[in-house]
């Protein structure tokens, strides 16, 4: 469905990442785990059209889209959960959601689709009229994957998604994110630095160190692997 | 002072605030898409009095009967259209090829567009003050007593008036309102909305630039002499007074208007009065060193 071959991408003067190549296949869940630093934000971020290419392709759905502007990527069906969350603070939880849904054509669904992120997270509609900046950090986290929802994407791509989050949320966030690849039918490229976390949920993985892919296999495989499990799965 | 003449003061305040404002939103609305302060914007005032001084001649005398107030709303109609698409021109030419430069190189920009505006106009209008055409009988409102409201104060208060709420319900409603709103939150987010980032930028120097032009227009129906130099004081006053609201805050725009106003024209009438023009910088200075974020503004730490 997503297929990166050989991307390379400079971050200011920086070769930040060095011939990237992975694929994403439709209906999996997919993980991108590394060091902070290994280039797992400058991979979404280029896919999503915030980073120019140096060179290299990204296809997505069998058409070239690395010359692409975000707004146009968005329009193709990939929404990203930045790292960070980057919230609107000053709107209101549901003028984010509304937000999220900026591009989308059939505005008379909107309401059915409100009903179904408030399903997937009924603590959103208790703070529908909240302005978003209010919330703790576990909600604004669900506020954010939320507002990717809205946008109706087949490729949902997230960024951390456990950073700076309770530890009991977390838990829950990644209980959603499953729940959403499997009964919303939509692809998931998952950004982790918690690799443990990530490699259970995710089907497929691949490892990023300092802007190149050094290893990638099935999730159980990679969890199996000494030099995965003593460099990022805490060493035991 | 007596009272009858505080409330002539303050009426007086009132409506010299109320300019002051309409331009002092254009300087917010920009700054918060763009965190970058439009220094041409006084000049894009200047264009809207002269696009009323040149346009009224040619249309005014088309309203005649029961059509003469559309008159004077037409002028101002067009008015705002044209500052509008200057203001949309503007950016697509002088800032939009420098959007990833450092904010200093656009700021420079900015006040080279300026110079461009005042001196091209002055090329084009000629450099002497030419006295702006009545769009509307100016006359004392009668029944108020002691107090003198004139009816260009009323106009000029009514138009202000229908503008602030057009536009509070275009920020606050509309699609691309919010995406405004949702731009000058968070650029990169905003982006990953799937929002066009140059149409919303175009689409803030549009409703900015009008604004301004209306404010042109009302400002000359009340001061009716204009030179293509008339932009720079009450441009620099409008930025004194969206950075004492809250550069970025649209309602501290309004507010900061309406207090620069007011305050400057009761400096006017007291002992001080030779001192009026300096309120604004001194207002300036001691916003600056007591709540540098403004009425309205919040600190936003700088990210590093």
């Amino acid at each position: 469905m997503l297929e990166l071959k050989d991307l390379a991408v400079n971050y200011g003067s920086i070769n930040a990442l060095h011939d990237v190549s992975l694929t994403v296949a439709k209906g999996g869940i997919v993980t991108l785990i590394g060091a902070n630093g290994a280039g797992k934000s400058t991979t979404l971020r280029t896919v999503s059209g915030l980073l120019k290419t140096r060179h290299g392709s990204i296809r997505y759905e069998g058409e070239e889209i690395s010359h692409l502007p975000a707004h146009r990527i968005v329009q193709r069906g990939i929404s990203q959960v930045p790292e960070g969350r980057m919230i609107f603070a000053n709107l209101t939880v549901r003028e984010n959601l509304l937000m999220g849904a900026y591009l989308r054509k059939d505005r008379n669904k909107l309401g059915h689709d409100f009903d179904s992120v408030f399903e997937i997270f009924p603590r959103l509609k208790e703070r529908a009229k909240q302005v978003a900046g209010t919330l703790s950090g576990g909600e604004q986290q669900m506020l954010a994957i939320s507002r990717a929802l809205m946008s109706k994407p087949r490729c949902l791509m997230l960024d951390e998604p456990s950073l700076g989050i309770a530890p009991i949320l977390v838990k829950t966030i990644f209980q959603k994110i499953v729940e959403i690849n499997r009964s919303l039918g939509i692809t998931i490229l998952l950004v982790e630095q918690n690799a443990n976390l990530a490699l259970e949920v995710s089907h497929y993985g691949y490892v990023l160190e300092t802007g190149r892919i050094i290893l990638h296999d099935k999730c159980d495989a990679l969890r199996a692997n000494e030099k995965v499990k003593s460099a990022y799965l805490g060493g035991h | 002072m007596s009272s009858t003449e505080f409330i002539q003061q303050l009426i007086n305040g009132l409506s010299l605030g109320a300019f002051y404002a309409l331009i002092a939103l254009g300087y917010t609305m920009v700054y918060g898409v763009l965190r970058f302060i439009n220094f041409a914007h006084g000049d894009v005032f200047m264009i809207g009095a002269f696009c009323g001084y040149y346009l009224s001649p040619r249309l005014l005398p088309h309203f005649t009967g029961w059509l003469t107030p559309l008159g004077p709303v037409t002028v101002l109609i067009l008015t705002m259209l044209i500052c509008a698409l200057l203001g949309i021109t503007i950016e697509k030419l002088a800032y939009r090829p420098l959007r990833s430069r450092p904010k200093l190189t656009v700021l420079i920009t900015a006040i080279g567009v300026s110079l461009f505006l005042e001196y091209g106009g002055q090329f084009v209008f000629g450099a002497d003050p030419k006295s702006f055409p009545e769009l509307m009988p100016d006359r004392a409102l009668e029944g108020t007593g002691a107090l003198t409201i004139t009816t260009t104060q009323l106009a000029a208060f009514i138009v202000t008036v229908i503008l602030l709420v057009a536009l509070t319900l275009i920020v606050k409603r509309t699609r691309l309102g919010m995406a405004m709103r949702a731009l000058s939150n968070n650029p990169t987010a905003a982006a990953l909305m799937g929002i066009n980032v140059d149409t919303v930028i175009s689409f803030t120097f549009g409703l900015g630039s009008a604004l301004a032009g209306a404010a042109g227009i009302l400002f000359a129906l009340s001061y009716p002499s204009i030179d293509p130099l008339m932009g720079l004081l009450p441009g620099i006053k409008a930025f004194v007074a969206a950075v004492l609201g809250g550069i970025g805050s649209i309602p501290g725009a309004a507010i900061g208007g309406i207090i620069l106003g007011v305050v400057e024209t009761f400096v006017g009438a007291s002992a001080f009065s030779t001192y009026r023009d300096a309120i604004a910088f001194s207002l300036l200075i001691v916003i600056l060193l007591v709540r540098p974020a403004g009425i309205f503004g919040r600190v936003q730490p700088e990210k590093v």
